[in-house]
């Protein structure tokens, strides 16, 4: 069958020649590139196929699975149709058994050095028979298919940092996704489940720009995970005036005060909650009324009781939370990545370019 | 010599599941059904303040992703004799309800439809005709020729590039496929409309839970206070939301589920014979969504019992506290218990330790005669039953709820198919949607009682008194069960001087996936499948039907709690 390259695709959707070129000059640009390159990017996109994107599922619970269904911007179905050849996923693919199978290592076959591995779930070491996909078990797997990556996305709390099945007392001898791969790039999309639009935020910056966006410490995408909810919460106000919740439902819970003492975990939990909110920005844990469990943080089921203040507020509340500020940062120190100079550098240039921005209806 | 037929993976569900089956010619004499994938979060739970297990077993599943944090609420409450009061109630209704009509919507388009719908087929459809059948069984407006027309250019377009992803090596052009192109069509465009509907209606979840998957419970009531004269609260602007999910809910399953499941059923009638796809004939319920308190069970809308062999006239009384009647078998599964591996333990006294004596991976096959599963057999007074939709809805038409006889009557008769064809495939995915539509009604009801409640100036959503450690008894245990969208679903809890000391869960996927027993006797898949002719061995089509007729849950199913500790690894990263 013939396959349709990167323009027919967008001139299907109206955009134009000189919009595609646009695109690439952009691009180009974007990339601090010299306007001799436009061609050969224009060329390179020309013949682009969707990127296969193989996706495994180990000890996971599919919450990050049906969290990704759940994202508005990209959606799911216009990722799969327009953006990434899905070639692998449990959840969604049609076929089963053997002829699922042949489609991984098919994909593999026709997109290695190139495919994205997303993971979902830990990988246990106890025994190799705890957790098996058609006979084989999940760390062979993992090894085997991340083999011909060209970057892995681990994605959810289990996958990232070992999640549930690592917590005390580990029954399985679960891991991490890094813990088991060294020598490829790997960005950590935590959350229990992930936020649906970081999910497919972080493929479409790969897909957009080519790059892996920049990470932090615990290589977090930055835009997401770069600011912890406390600071970014609208209950914040509330805190430093020292109006505290003090049951469920009291008057402070009505009024929306802050639920530091209910046990929230928002000033050591960095994550995008309280700006990007979920569902499509309907709410998020706190403005319904629960305190944030911390969930995207390493070993947050071991840290202590959800409804157990992070710290008795003692004197200056404000200064508490400064110190919680500076255990996060004292961590903090992010690790450059091959691709962190370029980035800075495309930085400076900033154009937003996506295909929207192209010019529609002179098609032709 | 008999054949034996393996998938694995089993897709289109929630987990890892392996059936393997031994074919006679080409009709399945046996077949063993597999949980390959173990965690632990029942030993995990051990120790733990009992306020936080919610957020913990929750974790067990992320599809029906809030059951776990419901039951295991109400197994607290249940052991602290911790009462809720009535808006906390009626929200948790609202909460479930919602999560009913996701799942099975999602369960009947992304999971199972590729099972009978044909994705290739729909490319030859007329769009026109495609139009003007639509319209024929549905007043759902988006019917038009054209819009047909560009759902089968974009489908097109998606073939012709090549690159076919999750529809990549399915069996496409099966004999067993017996659509026209255009309800082909039709069912492939409603596919892409529910993921986009099923993305708006998850707000209702977002309002009360601050986020799905996953949303968040609380012991003693629920977490969002209601002032309607509070930006921060539930007020008339979260009240209006939910009106609308609710509104684009009902819609959704009368305009669309209901009348797509119809047409895609009169052309599948020989898989609602009697018995095929339906193979124990025994059924329970534990009842749910209650219209007063959780130990009302008379007032509960699915009504708790359990059928035997077929038998509507009669209805067993169960309790989830007997120790006779519940309880796990470990004989055919990777576990051992401490009174032998022979012997059923009621939940209280569960017990689990791993005993992996499975081949060692990579393999071929699994040691059927041996142990083979992940999951446990849990028996109901040593029976096996099956849990879930179509146990729900015999036991509403068996205690002869007026909207569910009218339902299941009236749809007999537009499929022109007698009451015993309940007992089959087709019976139980029409048993799901026939339960979406009762659900679907049943949402408004919860939301006038609650503006109801709030006009009277009712808007307690929590009972703080029995919240601190210091007022519990010492040892207490409980039992919180409700009706999962899987089938019925109960956590077990012990407590001792405030923390967990033994957790369990018995859930749907478990009854229905669960292995052989001591007796040798099958769980709900395994009977379901024995005698399936398959028209191709390597195109097992058949087994897919039937396995996704019951909506298999895996990561649910399978659990294991260790008292003892004696199974923790310790890994050490260098």
């Amino acid at each position: 069958m013939n396959q349709l390259s990167l323009e027919e695709r967008l001139r299907l959707h109206g955009v134009s020649r000189r919009g595609f070129l646009k695109f690439c000059a952009a691009t180009a640009s974007l990339m601090a590139l010299s306007p001799a390159m436009i061609p050969r990017i224009a060329a390179a996109l020309e013949n682009a196929k969707r990127p296969s994107v193989i996706w495994l599922s180990f000890q996971e619970c599919t919450g990050c699975t049906e969290s990704i269904t759940r994202s508005h911007s990209p959606s799911l179905e216009s990722l799969i149709f327009d953006a990434i050849s899905l070639d692998y996923h449990h959840t969604l693919q049609v076929a089963s058994g053997d002829a699922a199978e042949h489609a991984r290592e098919q994909a593999m076959k026709d997109n290695w050095g190139k495919y994205i591995l997303v993971v979902d779930g830990s990988i246990p070491l106890g025994n190799k028979g705890f957790s098996t996909i058609a006979g084989i078990s999940n760390v062979d797997m993992l090894i085997e298919t991340a083999k011909g990556a060209a970057a892995i996305v681990a994605v959810g709390s289990c996958a990232a940092f070992g999640g549930l099945p690592k917590a005390n007392p580990n029954p399985t001898g679960a891991v991490s996704i890094d813990m088991i791969i060294k020598d490829k790039p790997i960005i950590n999309v935590p959350g229990c489940p992930p936020i649906p639009v970081v999910m497919t935020g972080v493929l479409a910056h790969f897909l957009t720009f080519g790059t892996l966006p920049e990470l932090d410490h615990l290589k977090r995408p930055k835009a997401f995970y770069g600011q912890n909810i406390h600071d970014r919460c609208y209950r914040r106000p509330f805190y430093e005036r020292g109006q505290f919740a003090e049951t469920f439902d009291d008057e402070g819970a009505k009024k929306g005060w802050c639920l530091f003492k209910l046990g929230c975990k928002g000033p050591t939990t960095y994550n995008a909650c309280a700006t990007t909110k979920w569902n499509g920005g309907v709410s998020f844990p706190i403005e319904s009324g629960h305190g944030c469990l911390g969930c995207s943080e390493p070993n947050f089921w071991d840290a202590g009781s959800f409804y157990a203040p992070l710290s008795t507020p003692i004197g200056h509340v404000a200064q508490n939370a400064g110190y919680a500020l500076a255990a996060g940062a004292l961590a903090g120190a992010a690790i450059g990545f091959a691709n962190k100079q370029k980035s800075s550098q495309a930085i400076e240039k900033h154009e937003e370019i996506t295909v929207n921005d192209l010019i529609k209806g002179e098609t032709k | 010599m008999a054949e034996r037929i393996i998938v694995d993976p089993i897709t289109r569900i929630e987990g890892h599941l392996r059936i393997e089956a031994t074919l006679e010619g080409n009709t399945i004499s046996q077949a063993y059904s597999s949980g390959t994938m173990v965690r632990g979060i029942e030993n995990i739970l051990i120790g733990r303040d009992p306020r936080d297990a919610w957020a913990f077993a929750q974790r067990i599943c992320g599809v029906c992703t809030l059951v776990h944090g419901l039951a295991s609420v109400r197994s607290v409450e249940d052991a602290l004799k911790y009462p809720i009061p009535p808006n906390a109630q009626l929200i948790r209704n609202l909460m479930s309800g919602a999560q009913y009509i996701h799942d099975h919507v999602m369960h009947f388009y992304h999971l199972h439809a590729l099972d009978w719908v044909d994705v290739v087929s729909a490319l030859k459809a007329d769009p026109k005709a495609t139009s003007d059948l639509a319209q024929s069984i549905s007043s759902w407006s988006k019917s038009s020729p054209g819009y047909f027309s560009d759902m089968q250019k974009k489908l097109k377009t998606f073939v012709e590039q090549g690159q076919l992803g999750i529809f990549a090596n399915a069996y496409w052009g099966h004999p067993a496929y017996k659509l026209p192109p255009e309800a082909n069509l039709m069912a492939v465009s409603h596919y892409l409309e529910a993921l986009n509907w099923q993305r708006d209606v998850v707000a209702l979840h977002a309002i009360f839970g601050g986020k799905n998957p996953h949303p968040n419970f609380l012991v003693g009531g629920v977490a969002c206070p209601i002032d309607l004269n509070s930006d921060s609260a539930l007020n008339m602007k979260r009240l209006a939301q939910v009106q609308d999910v609710i509104h684009k809910m009902k819609e959704f399953v009368e305009q669309v589920y209901v009348p797509d499941t119809l047409v895609i059923a009169s052309f599948y009638k020989d898989w609602a014979k009697m018995g095929h796809g339906e193979g124990l004939g025994n059924f329970m319920t534990y009842g749910d969504f209650p219209s007063k308190t959780i130990n009302d069970v008379d007032s509960f809308l699915f009504p708790r019992g359990v059928i035997l062999n077929r038998d509507l006239s009669k209805i067993e009384p169960l309790d989830l506290n007997d120790k006779d009647q519940i309880q796990e078998q470990v004989s055919r599964s990777w576990y051992d218990y401490s009174v032998g591996k022979e012997k059923g333990l009621h939940p209280y006294q569960g017990e689990t330790k791993f005993n992996y004596t499975g081949p060692q991976p990579p393999y071929k096959q699994l040691e059927i005669e041996k142990s083979y599963s992940w999951m446990k057999a849990p028996r109901w007074k040593g029976k096996a039953v099956e849990v879930g939709p179509l146990a729900r809805m015999l036991m509403l038409y068996a205690t002869k709820n007026a909207q569910a006889v009218e339902l299941v009557d009236s749809t007999l008769k537009k499929l022109e198919l007698p009451i015993e064809s309940l007992f089959s495939t087709l019976g139980r995915t029409a048993a799901r949607t026939l339960e979406t539509k009762i659900i679907s009604d049943a949402m408004q009801g919860w939301f006038d009682q609650l503006v109801g409640n709030i006009k009277k100036g009712d808007t307690k959503t929590f009972n703080e008194t029995l919240w601190n450690p210091n007022t519990w008894a010492s040892k207490a245990q409980g039992v919180g069960f409700m009706e999962a969208p899987r089938g019925g679903l109960a956590h077990w809890i012990v407590i001792e001087n405030g923390k967990i000391v033994n957790y369990q869960a018995v859930v749907p996927s478990t009854w229905n996936a669960g292995p052989r027993d001591a007796q040798n006797q099958a769980g709900a898949y395994e009977m379901a499948l024995a005698g399936h002719q398959l028209h191709d061995s390597k195109q097992p089509i058949e087994i897919l039907r039937t396995i996704h007729s019951f909506d298999p849950c895996i990561a649910c199913a399978v659990h294991l709690t260790d008292t003892e500790n004696g199974n923790a690894i310790e890994i050490k990263v260098c």
